[in-house]
């Protein structure tokens, strides 16, 4: 079907969008805004909204990114009721409550994370998956909180922490308690660093900011989908201070990761089964349904490595039905602690 | 010494040269006499109006005076045995940021600041006090090195933010604070920290995460600058006085937020204008703050850390 390819006499500049309508009924056309080719809707969400023609990766909203990545009917969501409130009275075009309001209204979302646990690949991890749409994915104290929450889950639950991340940086409106979600979502992965479990973040366009500043680079694993903007600075201040233009490329996916600050550039299609291979391999005795498996003994013995690594067969058929009350024979005791403040109501203020 | 008067000081500073013109008269006559009597109750009268209500942008301008005593001001006044140690062991020697090992009241300490020049020549060399990623890198190892020799961390916070440049980006400047948040949350020291001047966004925090936040009464703290959130919320960077409001970034706002934990008073006038009271007022603060931590184990500070940011934001639920 080469005839809805890229158009052979297109110009550079994108043509006005009500021209497809006129040809087709709305919404059955997608234009690539990065080569311009007009495909098939429907072809292009079964290929993930990525362009097969230039590999261009569109946004995906948080229920697209939990379709393609998590088992079907698994995710099971969490603090979906944490809301954001104006604390400071905040006013810039419109009053804060009021952009709030229309915000929701428009997005359909509460704030711009999701959060929960599901099974990928039959493995059970914690999830965070922020939307770009609320808000550009800026990160107030809802984000902060929910974030938070989510890694306190993993380590309560000893499962890995999957954080998919799409911000432009902090929410102004939130001022300063903005900046302070940086230290609580990095102290709590602290602890789940020292409970020896994973976080994998994968990066998408773009991601940047106080977001990148604080979990989003704070992975032990970090993917990145291709082309992304990944960065600290966005480019028009950097352009501002520096007062010259930047390298092509500069801050995209491929440029982070040949600077050493992204583990891999995985194309959307091979993304979930990235994340399965690697959740199976960064395991360790201290995750749920492993330390089911280990021998028992001195807890200051130590153990063997050979004896660390349970049959694959017999961990497959433990691992999602194993209990998470029995407690580890080496863990941490942050899982203790961590019990009583996951999923428990916070005041405001 | 003569300091830079700031617009809002101008009619008081207008008055004070107007009075020393007189005072300075070899034959005053008896109106010259009246008029200093009355110039000297104007003053008195319009000292404690300009600095009683002073605007958020006002207190921002005082903060950001170019005379306004630096990081390393207070570590040679309060501290002794002063050692400074230099670079990050990967790359370089960030110095918009200084670190090294003292004595306060005769104990070993750890010392972490941003340090902005004074002049034009001396900001060059610090770049604004705008650390690079080898900066936050370098303050990790000093502090890590804190930890392992159990010193306290005094960290004095004086920035207009991390640096926004290609090689900063190249070099991982959003990784380098994150990394510095997640490792300062469990460092097992005391980390008392101290906002001096400025204290913009992630540049600020990748070094301020501690136990206690004090900041000096004309100091501000937050997510941006009001100039970059002037300019993205109401497109245009003169909106700067009006972003400052909106953003409640003084130090006795950031008191009600439950974010810093302590003002440190500056005489009147800000800092700059007696370092001396300014310094003694730091010296007490830190010691009765140090004090606070006395026989806590490393654990139990790292736990309190953990409660302190935790509770730390705004929202409701259901
Ligand atoms: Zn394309």
């Amino acid at each position: 079907m080469p005839w809805y390819r890229k158009p052979q006499f297109s110009s550079l500049r994108p043509r006005e969008p009500q021209e497809s309508p006129q040809r087709v009924p709305d919404g059955l056309w997608h234009r690539c805004p990065a080569c311009l080719s007009i495909i098939y809707a429907r072809d292009f969400t079964d290929n993930l909204k990525v362009c097969p023609s230039c590999g261009f990766h569109e946004k995906l909203s948080s229920e697209e990114r939990l379709a393609m990545l998590v088992d079907d009917g698994t995710f099971d969501e969490c603090d979906a009721n944490v809301s954001s409130i104006d604390a400071l009275g905040f006013v810039d075009s419109k009053p804060y409550p009021e952009r709030l309001a229309a915000m929701k209204k428009r997005s359909g979302l509460v704030d711009a994370v999701r959060c929960g646990t599901s099974e990928i690949g039959g493995q059970r991890v914690s999830l965070a998956v922020m939307d770009f749409a609320f808000v550009g994915g800026s990160m107030g104290s809802v984000v902060g909180e929910k974030v938070t929450r989510a890694i306190e889950r993993a380590i309560e639950l000893r499962i890995p922490m999957l954080t998919v991340v799409t911000s432009g940086g902090a929410r102004m409106q939130e001022s300063t308690y903005s900046l302070m979600q940086m230290a609580k979502t990095s102290a709590a992965l602290a602890r789940l660093d020292d409970a020896r479990l994973p976080h994998i973040v994968i990066l998408t366009n773009p991601s940047t900011a106080g977001v990148m500043a604080s979990y989003g680079s704070l992975g032990d694993v970090i993917i990145a989908e291709p082309d992304a903007l990944i960065g600290f600075a966005g480019p028009r201040v950097i352009e501002q201070t520096i007062r010259q233009k930047l390298p092509r490329g500069f801050q995209r996916s491929e440029f982070v990761k040949e600077h050493g600050f992204v583990d891999i550039v995985c194309e959307r299609a091979h993304l979930r089964d990235t994340v399965i291979t690697l959740l199976g391999l960064l395991r360790g005795p201290h995750q749920a349904g492993i330390c089911a498996e280990l021998p028992t003994g001195e807890e200051e013995e130590p153990i063997p490595a050979e004896e660390r690594v349970a049959p694959q067969g017999k961990k497959r058929a433990t691992k999602v039905k194993a209990t998470t009350k029995k407690p580890a024979k080496r863990g941490s005791t942050q899982t203790k602690s961590s019990k009583k403040r996951v999923g428990a109501p916070r005041a405001s203020r | 010494m003569s300091l830079a008067v700031l617009d809002f000081e101008k009619p008081l500073y207008e008055r004070i040269d107007a009075l020393e013109a007189l005072r300075a008269k070899r034959r005053p006559t008896q109106a010259d006499r009246a008029k200093i009597h009355a110039l000297e109750g104007e003053i008195e009268t319009l000292r404690q109006e300009t600095y009683a209500n002073l605007s958020p942008f006002q207190r921002i301008k005082i903060a950001r005076h170019m005379a306004r005593p630096r990081s390393l001001d207070y570590v040679e006044t309060l501290f002794e045995d002063w050692i400074e140690v230099h670079g990050d062991r990967g790359f370089a020697d960030d110095k918009a940021v200084i670190a090294g090992y003292a004595r306060f009241e005769g104990r070993p300490v750890t010392i972490i600041g941003q340090q902005k020049g004074k002049d034009t020549r001396e900001n060059l060399e610090r770049n604004f006090g705008m650390m690079h990623p080898e900066g936050y890198r370098k303050a990790l190892r000093i502090m890590r090195n804190a930890a392992k020799f159990d010193m306290p961390i005094f960290i004095f916070i004086d920035t207009p933010g991390a640096y926004p440049g290609i090689g900063a980006e190249e070099r991982g400047q959003a990784e380098a604070i994150a990394r510095n948040l997640l490792e300062m949350a469990r460092l097992p020291v005391p980390i008392i920290c101290t906002v001096i001047g400025e204290g913009a966004s992630g540049g600020a925090l990748g070094i301020g995460v501690g136990d206690r936040l004090l900041m000096l009464e004309n100091s501000w703290y937050c997510v941006i600058s009001p100039e970059g959130c002037a300019s993205i919320l109401f497109r245009d960077a003169s909106h700067a006085p009006r972003a400052a409001e909106a953003l409640k970034l003084s130090a006795p706002d950031l008191l009600e937020q439950g974010i810093a934990d302590e003002i440190i008073p500056e005489p009147l006038g800000g800092a700059h204008r007696d370092f001396e009271t300014t310094a003694e007022n730091v010296r007490k603060a830190l010691s009765r703050n140090l004090r606070l931590f006395e026989g806590k184990s490393g654990e139990t500070l790292v736990n309190e850390r953990y409660e302190r940011y935790r509770r730390i934001g705004v929202f409701e639920e259901g």
